[in-house]
């Protein structure tokens, strides 16, 4: 059974489709490359899906459980993480609060939450993310205070927090300085092996997309152009004329 | 939120003050001092609805008032002040939770229109609803409880229990900070749409926050009035709501003791300063909006504020080729 | 039947009032963003210019116009550059608690400077009535109808009409765009300014005969021209004449057939109706959540 089964999503802006009839599956384990030039739709795909935003057609399954129109916290709730296009952070906090503050909400009830240790008992899950993230030296700054690529950081740890069994995640490296994106990429690769779970990956970043996802989905114009292996989508004709050839 | 020593010894030190100091005060002095404690448990609760959580609240006034007329009713039919005031501070969460839900449905500019919007209608029940609140007239002779058969009738004893009841109040709310919700407040107030991606149930802790913030308002309005003995309409309008915000955020919004800084500028000042009062006001609201341009984080924040403006300079000469 | 005519006339009288003070409120937040929280103020201020004007032996004409010449260069410009200005980039929030600081202290300003006490305004208009068809009506009210109408439709001419007011539509629709078409961007908010005090003048002059000069007269007009302002759309000029008239028509008929205490608690009732089924106003155009 696949772990997330995209059907038939369209939404429009007015004149503009946005996304026009798109489906896809994403197998256990799996990380699936979502990639199209600007204005191809990915993000309002991904807001579609994740209850962001109300798609006009369309379902989604989770596990085989129909999720369509189901909230963002309802999502999140059943296991679905993710990360944000533009930054996302809870920038007047630490950023060790912003990693706890991610995962705390998952464990014991509202009221027992009152009563309950400080970090609610995630604070070694989020000593352990800064260490992998190599954010050690400023887990104790305002997020709000980090450069542009840690904040990028600190947003992909904290969708990865509360072990979800599926993560989104929208163009993780844009603004993360070059020589850090093959770093991002083991990272997310060892996450994958370590912590199981899918990822979809919006990236722009071809060599990162190539190198790190097992299958990539390729949009134009807010519809699926080519789904296959990296291989064939680099080599894939159509694809090069709309996307990579320029 | 954890204590250090240095913190905890300041604490001390403040509580044995507050103990010591006031046998040498005259009536009017302490009067005044057991007034601040009131508006500071007041402002503590408007400090967690704006400055933790993030959500504008204007009808602050308005829920001491019905904390305060809850009280002064409850104990003209007989009811014992320690009964009235739990009643009090029940009555004021359930209207928090009420005015907490146009919160949710509204943008939220508008939840400042809304919250004064009931500060207005509060104002008018008080003042027309003559059968319950005696109106204009409002209600006279409130007597001050008693304690375990002490009489809280002298200023001094029941400045005691105002402080005693500060306290708690106070640890309460630390309490409540540092717990987990706390955090979730704060992701509330730093970006609600990432919050709720990350399992936070911002229904719930936005509804809350207005009701806990609420509750400690109408714990406000129950000693206040047994303090002044009489109340009337007109402190729980919208002026002193106006008034309330500005004391959290001139002391500091989200800053723990923010609050207590903010309403000894706010309203303990301008009592003392009673001949000059109206002129005090004009300075201090002008003094809001120069604040508002130079130092937007609250005279608590002057640290920071410093600190972010050194460091960003040091970034800029440090780092030139990153522009 | 004639008395309902007659409240709905004199209704549709204060409601105008109320529309010029809520526009100006709207064309602040369309052009700059700025939640003016001292608007009643701005209406008070005016009021005691030209009182002071009238005491020193100005007939209230002149008087007017000297107080609208002050309006537009303290409540316009000076505001702008001394506020507004200092804060760009500081959120609106700030903005609203530094216009409520700025509501405070003009408020104590004019009340330990001046009075604590009501006073009397002269009436632009006579106070007679005169009787058409059975309804009595006041000429006051025909008046400030007229006046309130005029300046209304004219600025509705002057925004959407003149090459200038184009340019002030295209600034508070899209800054950016604005600026990229060769806008003079900074001009035309300072003009939004500049309108903005004069209709609160204009309001001061219609409203202070029922009102009465005070420090504090500009709490209950402010709150009206806010909750004018949204139920009619925050985004759409034409949204604060209708809710102003709005909230003024029903608060009358409600104060007369419903209760007079709560007659005040009118814009309040109707403002919450409007924004829980219809959260950008009755005018308004839906803004999509930011993602
Ligand atoms: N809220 C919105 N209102 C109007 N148009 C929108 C909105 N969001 C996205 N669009 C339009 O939908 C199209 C797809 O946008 P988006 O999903 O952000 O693309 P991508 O993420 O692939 O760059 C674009 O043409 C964009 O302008
Ligand atoms: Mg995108």
């Amino acid at each position: 059974m696949s772990v997330l089964s995209v059907h038939d999503i369209k939404k429009s802006y007015g004149a503009i489709r946005a996304v026009d009839g798109v489906s896809f599956n994403v197998e256990p384990g799996e990380i699936l490359g979502v990639i199209g030039p600007n204005g191809s739709g990915k993000t309002t795909l991904f807001n579609s899906i994740l209850g962001q935003i109300k798609p006009d057609t369309g379902r989604v399954e989770f596990e085989g459980v129909d999720i369509s129109g189901k909230s963002p916290l309802a999502l999140s709730r059943l296991g679905v993480g993710r990360t944000f296009q533009n930054l996302q952070v809870f920038s007047k906090l630490s950023l060790r609060d912003n990693l706890i503050a991610a995962a705390q909400e998952f464990h014991g009830g509202l009221w027992g939450r009152i009563f309950a240790p400080s970090d609610n008992g995630v604070g070694a899950r989020a000593d352990e993310m800064i260490e992998m993230f190599r954010l050690k030296h400023v887990a104790d700054l305002p997020a709000g205070s980090l450069s542009y690529g840690q904040q990028k950081l600190v947003d992909i740890a904290m969708a990865f927090m509360p072990a979800p069994r599926l993560v989104l995640l929208d163009e993780p490296c844009a603004g993360v300085n070059p020589s850090l994106v093959d770093g991002l990429r083991d990272l997310l690769i060892e996450l994958n092996r370590k912590q199981g779970g899918s990822f979809v990956v919006i990236e722009h970043n071809m060599d990162f997309v190539m190198k790190l996802c097992h299958r990539i989905v390729c949009m134009v114009e807010g519809k699926v152009l080519a789904v296959g292996k990296p291989a064939e989508i680099q080599n894939n004709r159509a694809v090069l004329e709309a996307y990579l050839g320029n | 939120m954890t204590l250090s020593k240095r913190h905890l010894a300041l604490l001390a030190l403040a509580i044995i003050a507050l103990t010591v100091l006031p046998t040498m005060l005259k009536t009017y002095g302490l009067y005044l001092l057991t007034l601040w404690l009131v508006y500071i448990i007041a402002a503590f609760g408007l400090n967690l609805t704006v400055g933790y959580a993030g959500l504008k609240s204007l009808c602050h006034a308005g829920f001491m008032g019905i904390g305060a007329y809850t009280v002064a009713i409850l104990m003209k039919a007989g009811v014992s002040f320690w009964l009235a005031t739990p009643v009090a501070i029940v009555l004021c969460f359930a209207f928090g939770l009420l005015i907490g839900f146009p919160a949710l449905r509204v943008q939220l500019h508008y939840l400042g229109f809304a919250t004064l919007g009931f500060n207005l209608l509060l104002m008018l029940f008080f003042r027309n609803e003559e059968w319950l609140t005696g109106g204009t007239f409002g209600i006279q002779n409130i007597k001050r409880p008693e304690l375990f058969g002490y009489s809280l009738m002298g200023n001094l004893p029941f400045y005691y229990v105002v402080l005693a009841l500060t306290v708690i109040a106070g640890a309460a709310l630390a309490y409540l900070l540092r717990s987990p919700w706390g955090r979730a407040f704060a992701a509330l107030r730093d970006n609600p749409i990432r919050a709720e991606s990350t399992g936070v149930n911002i229904t719930a802790y936005t509804l809350m926050s207005f009701a806990i913030g609420a509750a400690y308002a109408g714990l406000a309005g129950a000693l206040f009035a047994p303090l002044v003995n009489f109340i009337e309409p007109a402190p729980f309008g919208i002026g002193n709501s106006l008034l309330f915000l500005l004391m959290v955020v001139v002391g500091g919004s989200g800053r723990f003791y923010g609050p207590v800084l903010g309403s000894a500028i706010a309203l303990l000042l301008p009592e003392y300063l009673r001949f000059a009062k109206d002129w005090y006001l004009a300075v201090f609201g002008f003094a809001v909006v120069v604040m508002m341009i130079w130092l937007p984080g609250g005279l608590l924040s002057i640290k920071e504020t410093w600190q972010l403006h050194r460091a960003k300079r040091d970034v800029k000469s440090a780092r030139p080729e990153a522009a | 039947m004639t008395d309902f005519f007659q409240l709905l006339i004199s209704g549709i009288a204060t409601g105008s009032i109320y529309a010029m003070a809520a526009l100006g409120f709207t064309l602040l937040w369309q052009a700059a963003g700025t939640i003016n929280f001292a608007q009643g103020e701005f209406v008070m201020l005016p009021a005691f210019a030209m009182l002071i004007g009238i005491a020193a032996g100005l007939p209230l004409w002149l008087a007017f116009v000297v107080a609208v010449a002050i309006s537009v260069l303290v409540l316009g410009a000076g505001f702008k550059r001394l506020v507004v200005d200092p804060m760009r980039g500081s959120g609106v929030v700030a903005v609203v608690v530094a216009t409520l600081g700025l509501s405070i202290g003009l408020k104590s300003f004019v009340k330990a400077g001046y009075s604590a006490e009501p006073h009397p305004f002269p009436s632009v208009f006579s106070e007679e009535v005169f009787k058409l068809a059975g309804v009595t009506i006041s000429y006051s009210d025909v008046g400030a109808l007229v006046f309130a109408g005029l300046m209304v439709l004219g600025l509705q001419m002057l925004l959407n009409k003149t090459i200038t007011g184009r340019a002030m539509q295209a600034v508070a629709q899209n800054t950016f765009a604005a600026e990229a078409l060769g806008i003079n961007v900074k001009r035309m908010i300072l003009y939004t300014f500049g309108i903005n005090a004069i209709l609160v003048a204009v309001t001061a002059l219609l409203i202070t005969p029922t009102y009465l000069a005070k420090f504090d007269m500009g709490d209950n007009i402010g709150l009206k021209a806010f909750f004018a302002a949204i139920i009619g759309g925050f985004n759409n000029s034409r949204g604060a004449l209708l809710g102003g008239v709005l909230v003024g028509v029903l608060e009358n008929l409600a104060g007369a057939y419903l209760t007079p205490s709560y007659k005040d608690g009118v814009a309040l009732v109707l403002f919450l109706a409007v924004i829980l089924v219809k959260p950008d106003g009755l005018l308004g155009t839906p803004q999509e959540r930011k993602v």
